[in-house]
């Protein structure tokens, strides 16, 4: 593997060496468990490890689910109450499933964020960002797909707004609709090719969060400095980092340890409490929900959508929600390239600093107007948190790299490393 | 760091709440439960009440169409013996599509559905509803008291003005709790309107807990395996994360020159 110069995996033994020459799988797994680590990772860095639990966890609960569930309108709802009530532990497979999506998406979140704070965009790692975009795009999907499974009434109503969403697109729209839908109306012909792709698109993401990780061990971790580790020699380098395992194995555990028993409680105390209890009756095509919701999740980008309630020349406004919705995605995916800082993190950037949090602040508002129902001052708010949105990428990225005057950075990842703990001999000629 | 962590996690707390839309449902009180927060449980004979005023009065109308009569007997749950649910069940008919006829039910078969008048099957009412919303769409009042299905039930029963009127020739009858404040189910419980086995009060207050109870049950039977996997989640994930905090913290002493000195 490029990069940091480190030790590489030497077969010993006899069979070790046969097999090497033919199936370097072992120095694969040795390189990727041993890689150097800047040594200065703080605990913003464990989500990774949160989310590649969370896909996993998802995959096992989701595929024992399936061997009970029946994709069929008349038998989906009841197949549900089957897992939940007849199945050998079935409820917790599924409470785990329904709120495994939500501990998903809360890390990923954290690792989006920690990763604009931290510049973990910026040149090298502009492909490990793009592929972390497309990760999360697909897991929007996904949650969405899963959500429609237990067909309630959210699950029909929810698929009957975003499917009429690829409806606003002018001239194509309403065959790309039926031809998603499989019909006229989202029916049971939605409803097996939802499942068919909810079962299929986490193997995709298993694939490109193999890419992912492929990429960011080709160029290193960013860190919460953002200098890079010195390359100069392996030397350096092991003064900058100390290998995976099993520092930050451990440590990552530990996190993970911590936030399991956090969702755990969730499960076992309060399953349906992040739910929408219109999910427990069965869909109905007759009988509208006064509100339509999305999961939590989709709520900031929902708020984005119904932000444009006018029409500019001859695009309607419904089109325009759904531009700015995936636009929204689009522009943060653009941040590597609109952000002209030669700062990478954010802590030597006292203007940049505020903007972010105002940006996650701008988050937060914009989920809570997805929460609520489109009217009063809700989208007017909705549409300068879109804005702000926006701007963010789009002009306040651009500009601050060249109004901010950015504060030193350290030298090296260790000249930081030590200067929260410093080693024992400066120590030692401090006491004296 | 740590801020900027908890801060994330409160804030998503906070709004991960708010997907429920301010609904313009009326006003619902919490009612201490027994069932209620991580160590409540289900009253057996709350429950056991519960079923007696859904079979006399509820299923006249609903249906129960999820809940199998075997489950009856689960303990946790309203616990009867097994000659009793066979008894129990002896009074529903149920459709046989072997026979292609309807014969007495058996604890293998579960409550009929009932569509006679259009009312809504009740297995999963007490989830299906939320009884608490806000403040301002922030989740805190549901963090706090639950979702307030129960609750919902039971400001449903008790709500009735005594109001009616006819719209479009059906009758409706205002009630505080309802959304809109006109329901077209006639109020179905009256003070003292049946007996309890136990002796129990019998006013309709009474009555609306056991039954909303005995819904709840209904609608979440596996309630206090899930509240048991809570705890013993956490009992071994809490000894872990110490065991795991241990030793991180023992091999990175080293590297942060934290040891003591050889």
């Amino acid at each position: 593997m490029a990069g940091i110069p480190h030790d590489h995996y030497e077969p010993k033994t006899g069979i070790e060496k046969w097999v090497h020459k033919r199936l370097p799988v072992v120095g694969l797994l040795y390189d990727t468990l041993m890689i150097p680590t800047p040594k200065n990772l703080n605990w913003m860095w464990i989500w990774g490890i949160i989310l590649t639990f969370c896909l996993a966890l998802q995959i096992v609960t989701g595929i024992v689910l399936v061997m009970h569930y029946t994709p069929h309108v008349d038998l989906a709802f009841d197949s549900v109450e089957h897992i939940m009530r007849n199945v050998n532990g079935g409820w917790a497979l599924r409470y785990m499933h329904a709120n495994g999506a939500s501990l998903f998406f809360i890390a990923v979140y954290a690792h989006i964020f920690r990763g604009l704070y931290y510049g973990s965009y910026k040149a090298p790692r502009e492909i490990t960002w793009i592929v972390g975009m497309l990760i999360y795009l697909l897991m929007m999907a996904t949650g969405f797909l899963g959500y429609v499974l237990p067909w309630g009434q959210m699950s029909f109503w929810g698929a009957t707004v975003i499917t009429g969403l690829f409806g606003a697109i002018p001239g194509i729209g309403e065959i790309l609709q039926t031809w998603l839908l499989g019909g006229p109306s989202v029916d049971n012909a939605t409803l097996n090719r939802f499942f068919s792709l909810h079962y299929l698109l986490p193997f995709v993401i298993a694939g490109l969060v193999i890419v992912h990780i492929w990429a960011f061990h080709t160029t290193g971790n960013n860190n919460p400095t953002g200098v890079e580790v010195r390359r100069t020699s392996k030397a350096d380098a092991e003064k900058d980092t100390v290998p995976f395992w099993p520092y930050f194995v451990i440590k990552d555990l530990f996190a993970l340890v911590v936030i399991l028993a956090i969702f755990m409680a969730v499960v076992g105390f309060m399953p349906n409490y992040l739910g929408h209890p219109d999910n427990y009756i069965e869909a109905n095509p007759l009988v509208t929900p006064a509100h339509i919701v999305p999961e939590w999740y989709y709520l900031p980008f929902y708020a984005i959508l119904r932000a444009i309630t006018f029409d500019v020349l001859f695009l309607d406004a419904k089109f325009l929600g759904v531009l700015a919705m995936f636009g929204s995605i689009a522009v943060m995916a653009l941040a590597p390239w609109t952000d002209t800082s030669s700062v990478r993190s954010g802590r030597y950037r006292p203007s940049f600093k505020w903007w972010f949090w105002v940006l996650a602040l701008d988050f937060m508002v914009l989920m809570w107007c997805g929460s609520q129902p489109a009217e009063g001052l809700i989208p007017t708010i909705s549409l300068i948190g879109a804005i702000y949105w926006f701007a963010y990428f789009l002009v306040i990225l651009p500009l601050l790299g060249v109004l901010e005057k950015p504060l030193p950075q350290p030298e090296t990842i260790e000249a930081d490393f030590d200067a929260h703990y410093p080693p024992k001999d400066a120590k030692a000629s401090a006491a004296e | 760091m740590k801020k900027i962590l908890l801060s994330i996690a409160v804030a998503f707390g906070l709004s991960g709440g708010a997907a429920y839309a301010a609904g313009d449902a009326g006003h619902i009180e919490n009612i201490p439960f027994s069932f209620d927060g991580p160590f409540g449980s289900f009253d057996q004979n709350q429950l056991q009440r519960g079923l007696q005023v859904y079979t006399e009065v509820c299923a006249a109308c609903h249906g129960l169409r999820q809940v199998a009569f075997r489950t009856l007997a689960d303990e946790g749950g309203p616990h009867y013996s097994e000659d009793q649910v066979k008894a129990y069940a002896a009074n529903y008919d149920v459709y046989d599509p072997e026979l292609d006829d309807t014969r007495p039910a058996v604890p293998a078969d579960k409550f009929p559905a009932n569509t006679a008048v259009g009312a809504p099957d009740l297995s999963l009412m007490a989830k299906a509803r939320a009884g608490f919303h806000g403040p301002s769409g922030l989740g805190i009042n549901q963090l706090l008291y639950g979702i307030g299905g129960p609750e919902y039930i039971v400001a449903i029963l008790t709500g009735y003005t005594g109001e009616e009127k006819t719209q479009a020739g059906v009758t409706l009858y205002e009630n505080t709790a309802f959304p809109g404040g006109w329901i077209s189910m006639a109020p179905p419980l009256a003070d003292e309107q049946l007996e309890y086995a136990d002796g129990h009060q019998n006013d309709v207050h009474h009555m609306s807990e056991d039954v909303a109870a005995f819904l709840m049950w209904a609608a979440e039977p596996k309630m206090m395996a899930r509240k048991w996997l809570g705890f013993v989640s956490l009992f071994f994930l809490g000894l872990l994360a110490v065991l795991l905090y241990l030793t991180n913290k023992k091999i990175w002493a080293p590297i942060k020159r934290k040891e003591k000195a050889a």
